[in-house]
């Protein structure tokens, strides 16, 4: 059992405890602080990385009970890709944050480190109700990030963010509850064990817990019946936040990945692949409304927020096929979507800071200042999120296109996101030029000139589609690896045999 | 006893989801709270209902489970948190659109003309 497991969730718990006392401290204390914070957590993650890329699954088992009974932290090459991904976007927008945003809210960077905090701890979890309470984690650091920087524009999405969030929860707790009546178990791998072996009147028990739990994800990853929430949430926020929210629906999809192939996948007798054939319609849906809404965005943010959208649809869409190759090829373009979405949202608030009060609206305004260093970060955020080459939008796409065996799966597929994929690239454009070539005479109230963390931040974020495209050859082994892993449910149930380590002390039942 | 359980289930459930329709953010903070109550329960439930049994496998024949005692006691303290939030923030969307409607909206009241400046000057 090696400790690495605990330390993302330790790193960011004790910085951001440290905050809390340092409410008062200089705010340049407060911020290296912090981002050292974040920095040792990114270190902790690609230990975990190499660690989770010899295939095997690591357990971490709090107070050494034998897993099922206790609550254990799981670590395979899933949870390890995850948690990089989280961490390197976390160090990035903190570093913008920085650059003046943390600024009007003493709690912001305890808020921030909390918010990571509940991220890794989902991404680690192996029980059920421990990823209830992680969601709660890092829903209530976001509520509080969310209505960060004041303004009354936010109160609004913001409570209609919260009250969904808690109905939300209501129903996480409703299908747990179901399916622990039936299975007596929590552990996700002695769920994987029981469910199979639960007949009769129990079976559609379990069956409405499973449905639940999918609305409950659903309702986080943002499919389409449940998203309305989020265009309106995301573009109000401020943009480190909206950023770090990129990767918060992808704890959605993470969970639906996590859990359905596992407990409802193939092996789980007549609950097999449960709700997947739902998810399918459902994800071209969203992407096709997350499409028309980029077409009629009227500010950038909005048009990220609808881009954040587009990525879930065409995320789900593989994933419900249930192929390896589908999952291989939606790891790989989650990891590229949710770093450009983040770099777009930078990108936006950047720009808005040197509009004046033309803001982000998709409207003529005089010349910017740094036009051409901002029109060439959205040129290349928006040709990574529309998909088209070189960059690694593309790349994701083109492999989530080939993993489809033809049939009418294939017609759908590839008809929605090809057709998607122009709409989007025909938003962006639109915006593009208006927002950056078409300048009316004039001129801007003087705007701050940015500062270098928040463009050096930005400009490495929007850069690591790039580095994906050069990656691509190890990136695509590792995330075919990570569906194999997924796929192959003994490895995760072999968990529950894995040796809890005890340590040999001749004192034990005697007290001093 | 089960069927009085359920029913108490039932009446919290519907009752919360009710006002949880509602336009205004009191009867919804309201809901949620009488929806976490049938929650609640309802995970407590998922033990199976026993009384006077011990929470020790092996000392008697039956026993009541005490993991689900535990996930409630979790779940009420972060519903609790949870509502204290909303709380709040519904207090913030009433100053900020002097108006406690979920969606913001500002009611169109008879002009007055105090009103009326109130609005330009802004």
């Amino acid at each position: 059992m090696t400790h690495w497991l605990i330390a993302p969730i330790l790193i960011p718990l004790l910085g951001g405890i440290l905050q809390v006392f340092m409410g008062y401290a200089p705010i340049s204390l407060r911020r290296t602080l912090a981002i050292a914070t974040t920095a040792l957590m990114l270190v902790s993650a690609i230990v975990l990385l190499a660690l989770a890329s010899d295939d095997s699954y690591r357990i971490y088992a709090f107070g050494n009970w034998q897993p099922p009974f206790g609550i254990v932290l799981v670590l395979d090459r899933l949870a390890a890709l995850m948690l990089a991904l989280t961490a390197v976007l976390g160090l990035f927008c903190h570093i913008y944050a920085s650059g003046g945003a943390d600024e009007g809210n003493r709690q912001f960077h305890t808020l921030f480190l909390f918010q990571l905090m509940g991220l890794n701890i989902a991404f680690l979890t192996g029980d059920l109700f421990n990823l209830f309470v992680a969601f709660e984690v890092l829903l209530i650091a976001s509520y509080g990030l969310l209505m960060h920087g004041g303004g009354t524009t936010r109160t609004v999405p913001g409570l209609h963010y919260v009250v969904l969030n808690l109905a939300g929860s209501a129903l996480f707790l409703i299908s747990v509850g179901m399916i622990y009546s039936v299975t007596g178990t929590l552990n996700m791998a002695d769920l994987a064990v029981k469910i199979p072996q639960v007949t009769g009147s129990n079976l559609n028990l379990v069956k409405a817990g499973g449905m639940m739990l999918l609305v409950v994800f659903a309702l986080k990853a943002a499919i389409l019946p449940l998203c309305f929430w989020l265009p309106k949430a995301y573009a109000k926020a401020t943009a480190p936040v909206a950023a770090l929210f990129a990767v918060m629906t992808k704890v959605g999809i993470y969970a639906i990945v996590r859990i359905y192939p596992l407990i409802f996948g193939e092996g789980a007798g007549e609950l097999a692949n449960l709700g997947m054939d739902w998810l399918f319609p459902l994800a071209l849906i969203t992407l096709s409304m997350g499409v028309i809404g980029a077409l009629g965005a009227d500010s950038l943010k909005t048009l990220v927020a609808w881009q954040v959208i587009i990525s879930v649809g065409t995320l789900l869409a593989p994933i419900a096929l249930g192929s390896v190759a589908g999952l291989s090829a939606a790891l790989f373009y989650l990891v590229s979507t949710t770093w450009t979405v983040a770099a777009l949202f930078l990108v936006s608030e950047l720009v808005a800071n040197q509009r004046g009060s033309a803001s982000d609206s998709i409207v003529t305004a005089p010349k910017m200042r740094h036009r051409t260093f901002l029109s060439v970060l959205f040129l290349i955020g928006a040709v990574a999120a529309a998909g088209l080459p070189p960059l690694s939008g593309f790349f994701g796409k083109l492999l989530i296109l080939q993993s489809v065996e033809p049939g009418v799966e294939m017609a759908w597929l590839w008809g929605v996101m090809l057709v998607g994929s122009l709409l989007t690239l025909i938003a962006y454009s639109r915006a593009g030029s208006i927002v950056f070539w078409w300048n009316v005479d004039g001129h801007l109230e003087t705007p701050e000139p940015m500062n270098n963390r928040v463009s050096i931040s930005t400009g490495i974020l929007t850069c690591l589609t790039m580095l994906i495209v050069a990656l691509a050859g190890p990136l695509s082994d590792y995330t075919h690896a990570t569906a194999e892993q997924l796929y192959d449910n003994q490895g995760y149930i072999n968990i529950l045999q894995t040796p809890v380590h005890i340590p040999q002390n001749p004192l034990v039942g005697e007290i001093n | 006893m089960e069927l009085v359980f359920a029913l108490v289930i039932g009446a919290l459930s519907a009752s919360g989801v009710y006002l949880l329709l509602r336009a205004r953010t009191f009867p919804v903070i309201m809901g949620l709270t009488l929806f976490s109550y049938g929650v609640n329960l309802f995970l407590f439930a998922t033990g199976r209902l026993a009384t006077g049994q011990q929470p020790v496998i092996g000392t008697t024949s039956s026993y009541s489970d005490p993991l689900p005692q535990a996930l409630v006691l979790t779940a009420i303290v972060i519903g609790f948190a949870m509502t204290a939030f909303l709380v709040v923030l519904a207090l913030r969307n009433l100053a900020d659109n002097e108006n406690d409607h979920v969606d913001g909206q500002r009611e169109k009241p008879a002009p007055s003309p105090k009103h009326e400046q109130e609005v330009s000057s802004k």
